[in-house]
């Protein structure tokens, strides 16, 4: 990390700047660590059926164009193999179960799961119970930060905790290993593949919290903005290095046609941005709601 | 801004209570447990690793998993 030259005892807790002053004072009613949870989970509901709308929208006809491509190449692997597959007068479908027999895996309607099922139901469930398990542990992570960074009120770090989030769980894993339509992919490296992504996902996480910590640590003597400047520039560097250090994965055949996978990428960014950007703005504004100082003097009195 | 009649116990800006790490720590390991393994079977059962046999969960849903950015297969 940057600004690591610096071996400061954590004792002496001068209070000669203002922002350095950390009374407990009594706790808000509302924004206990249960107050936050319910919160979180709330936001993370709304923002898992927001997302199912935009998911459906926007991203289910690069997935049905994706099918389609898969489809169409598991028919002409049908044809080359031939005598091989003893299945009566191969239809689309039919192929492309023999050929997903393997990793069993299947997308026709031979699938358990129909793709109108998959794309409804199936997509909702997606949508909702990682929203609402997402929204559940940023709330956790909004509640540790309240009253941790300076002047900001608890929807402040509530919402510095989402956009945080967001860069370090969607936004700079994409960048490194973006989403895959079906039919790119090789499904034996499906491992592998999961494995790296979790790994970028965790030391992304690690480095993010790092650079919360070193906001903290420096801002006494920097000033709030530019100790977030330079934590913000250690983590772009630090993930930098990371991602070159991180294999490269490219299965994308060149079959593969190019203007369907940017709509497929596209809509995956789009959908990722949706569940984080209504999380963050809708547990922000519970949490507002829930600060004594947060609510307008008008809607006491009136 | 009429404030006269409030008592004095409101304060223009109140101070930002900090919640101690020992309360937290209890809600974030039981709810973390819960919430991951959520976003588990959401993001990776039945695709890199299996709890149950079959498809069934990878198929249903496969939409989701594919747009929220894991790998699917």
């Amino acid at each position: 990390m940057t600004g690591s030259n610096t071996a400061h005892p954590a004792g002496p807790s001068t209070s000669t700047s203002s922002t350095g002053t950390r009374p407990r004072p009594g706790s808000f009613p509302g924004l206990t660590v249960t107050g936050f949870l319910i919160r979180g989970l709330l936001a993370g509901l709304i923002a898992g059926l927001i997302t199912f709308a935009v998911a459906y929208t926007v991203g289910e006809p690069p997935v049905d164009g994706a099918i389609a491509v898969e489809e169409a190449a598991g028919e002409s692997v049908d044809e080359a193999v031939g005598d091989d597959h003893a299945h009566p007068e191969g239809t689309a479908e039919h192929s492309h179960a023999d050929t997903a027999a393997d990793d069993g895996h299947s997308h026709g309607e031979d699938a358990e799961v129909s793709r109108s099922t998959q794309s409804t139901w199936g997509l909702i469930t997606a949508t909702v119970v990682f929203g609402t398990g997402l929204g559940g542990l940023v709330s956790l992570a909004a509640a540790f930060a309240m009253g941790r960074f300076g002047g900001l009120r608890p929807a402040g770090s509530t919402a510095l905790i989402g956009v945080v989030g967001y860069a370090a769980l969607s936004l700079v894993p994409f960048l490194k290993y973006p989403a895959n339509p079906p039919a790119v992919g090789d499904p034996d490296t499906i491992g592998t593949r999961t494995g790296e992504y979790f790994a970028f996902l965790l030391v992304s996480a690690i480095v993010a919290v790092l650079a919360l910590v070193l906001t903290r640590r420096v801002a006494p003597r920097l000033g709030w903005f530019a100790a977030g400047a330079v934590a913000l520039i250690g983590f772009v560097v630090v993930m930098l290095i990371v991602a070159w250090l991180f294999p490269v994965v490219n299965e994308v055949s060149d079959d593969f046609p190019a203007a369907l996978l940017w709509e497929f990428r596209s809509a995956s960014m789009l959908t990722q941005a949706t569940l984080w950007g209504v999380l963050t703005v809708v547990l922000s504004l519970l949490v507002q709601r829930a600060d004594p100082a947060g609510r307008r003097p008008a809607g006491l009195s009136a | 801004m009429s404030q006269a009649a409030i008592p004095p116990r409101s304060v223009p800006t109140l101070a930002v209570p900090s919640l101690p790490i020992r309360t937290i720590l209890p809600w974030a390991l039981l709810a973390g447990i819960v919430l991951l393994i959520a976003v588990y079977f959401v993001s990776s059962e039945q695709g890199a690793l299996a709890v149950f046999s079959g498809s069934g969960i990878h198929e249903w849903v496969h939409d989701g998993r594919h747009l929220l950015g894991f790998p699917c297969h």
